[in-house]
């Protein structure tokens, strides 16, 4: 029951300020007739009507959401995959190591106007895009977390000869977990800003290209309406990847917790 | 004992660029038989457990175990590590560190369940499986390290210093069940150690090293009787002697590597 109420507690300080905001909000602009600062309710109702049971859920949302998910994941598993070669081979590191270094200070938006150039308008290019930068801090963190594994770990693996792929699968990665994961969550964010950049750019449909698109034709509320759908879909991914990062790392928090060590 | 030896080293020798740390390393150890290895700290004890274990390649000589020359880790040698916390993996509970080396066609699947829990009734750690290491004190860590060595069915375990790490009162309650491990399963056992009365105590033969670049200042049989008890077989007389043979020794060792050290004016 203790518990249960302090849970309540957390909910209740955490959601009186958003929730204020957007009362305060509501009733700030009820009764507003300026241009570009529409009525909360407006929005909402533009919300409601296209986004959520209207056309632009199959024709806008869902599909910037799967070519997000597909370049999101891709990604990440190319990352995951190519830093644990590279991390594993001192060579393959120095060989390397300078066009990482080169593609990691580009600023991802930065990608689209080549990639724009090489896949043209559509979903390709948008995933595309979403894969060259977001692949980044995944591979960087892959290859420090496989590099860092404890030397007597290593040694403990080899004395009782476990096969390469056991020694990747059942030490090598799960050692490297929180490392990985704390790349994952920063080539999400980066992912997320590419979808809406690269579609506000380079394509027919989707949420960025409705965001930009009715700004350029002065339907304000839309605008408003997408931006806001936008910035709740980065908080719902966000705070979906910390609870599946919270599941996949339960060993590693108790860990730290019971251990009161890093 | 009349059988070749089960191991064997022969003028093993590793440096380090010019440093010399094993230098022309002989004795060997047949089945059965509880080998203590001491020397002064840095002496090189852990090196020539990492060759005989097949983790380094020596520079000379050679380690050969069951009749062949270690160049990769043995098949059927199992070594316990100084430090448990970097031994088990903290991702896995204590079952399934034990089961992880035994997923090789050598444990049929039927076989490993049995084998995992035989293991942690050895080591007086039943019904513990499901913890996580972390959840568990270092003696109790520790001896899941060695019931994951004993699952592996080893025909040799070797221990490096194994019990520098716990507490006085743990080490007596791990020595102790060592030594009931390995009379009721009849294991050959190399155990390396800074501790003198740990050597002495435990052992059928005691090797001493002589400081860097070590090698075998003298091999001592120690005729104790097999039961060893903590206060019994230390009251002993001829316990005393032994010791003191060894401590001797090791301090000899340790002036003739300092005498070394100091340059000739």
């Amino acid at each position: 029951m203790n518990g249960l109420l302090r849970s309540l507690r957390l909910l209740v300080l955490r959601a009186w300020l958003p929730i204020g905001i957007v009362v305060a909000w509501w009733l700030v602009s009820a009764t507003s007739t300026s241009f570009y600062f529409p009525p909360l309710q407006e929005i909402f109702l533009e919300i409601w009507n296209q986004w959520i049971l209207g056309p632009r859920l199959v024709s806008d949302l869902l599909p910037s959401l799967a070519d997000f998910a597909i370049g999101f994941f891709t990604a990440i598993l190319l990352g995951t995959v190519i830093g644990v070669l590279i991390g594993r081979s001192a060579i393959g590191q120095a060989t390397v190591a300078p066009i990482i270094n080169f593609f990691r200070a580009l600023p991802s938006p930065a990608l689209v106007p080549i990639m724009l150039a090489l896949f043209g308008i559509g979903p390709n290019m948008n995933i595309a895009v979403i894969v060259v930068g977001a692949i980044w801090p995944t591979l960087l963190n892959t290859v420090d977390g496989v590099r860092a594994l404890d030397t007597q770990v290593r040694e403990v693996t080899r004395s009782y000869r476990l096969t390469r792929w056991q020694t990747v699968s059942q030490v090598v990665l799960p050692s490297a977990a929180p490392q990985i994961f704390a790349g994952y969550r920063i080539s999400l964010q980066i992912a997320i800003i590419l979808i809406v950049v690269s579609e506000m750019v380079g394509a027919t449909h989707g949420l960025g290209y409705q965001v930009i698109e009715s700004q350029q034709l002065f339907r304000v509320t839309q605008t408003w309406a997408g931006t806001i759908i936008l910035g709740v879909l980065g908080y719902l991914l966000t705070s979906a990847f910390l609870l599946v990062e919270r599941r996949v790392l339960a060993w590693h928090v108790r860990m730290r917790i019971a251990t009161g060590a890093g | 004992m009349s059988e070749s030896p089960i191991l064997e080293l022969q003028g093993l020798r590793k440096s380090y660029g010019r440093s010399e740390v094993l230098a022309d390393v002989d004795f060997a150890v047949h089945r059965g038989e509880f080998v203590c290895v001491v020397g002064p700290s840095g002496a090189g004890k852990t090196t020539l457990l990492k060759c005989i274990a097949g983790l380094i390649r020596p520079s000379g000589g050679r380690a050969v175990f069951e009749g062949e020359e270690v160049s990769e880790p043995p098949a059927r040698l199992a070594v316990i590590f100084q430090d448990y916390s970097r031994s088990l993996l903290p991702w896995l509970t204590v079952e399934k560190n034990l089961l992880l080396p035994l997923k090789k066609p050598k444990f049929p699947r039927a076989t490993r369940a049995r084998l995992i829990e035989e293991s942690l009734e050895n080591v007086g750690l039943s019904g513990k499986g499901r913890l996580y290491p972390w959840e568990m004190s270092g003696g109790m860590q520790q001896r899941a390290a060695i019931a994951r060595g004993l699952a592996y069915q080893p025909d040799v375990l070797l221990m490096d210093e194994p019990f520098a790490a716990v507490d006085a009162q743990t080490r007596i309650d791990l020595e102790d069940l060592v030594l009931e491990m390995r009379r009721r399963l009849d294991m050959t056992v190399l155990f390396v150690t800074h501790d003198i009365d740990e050597a002495v105590y435990m052992a059928d033969r005691v090797i001493v090293l002589s400081g860097a670049p070590a090698r075998v200042a003298r091999d001592i049989r120690v005729d104790l009787p097999a039961e060893r008890d903590q206060v019994r077989t230390k009251n002993l007389a001829r316990y005393g002697e032994l010791r003191a043979e060894v401590f001797e020794l090791i301090q000899a060792a340790k002036q003739a590597a300092n005498t070394g050290r100091i340059p000739a004016p």
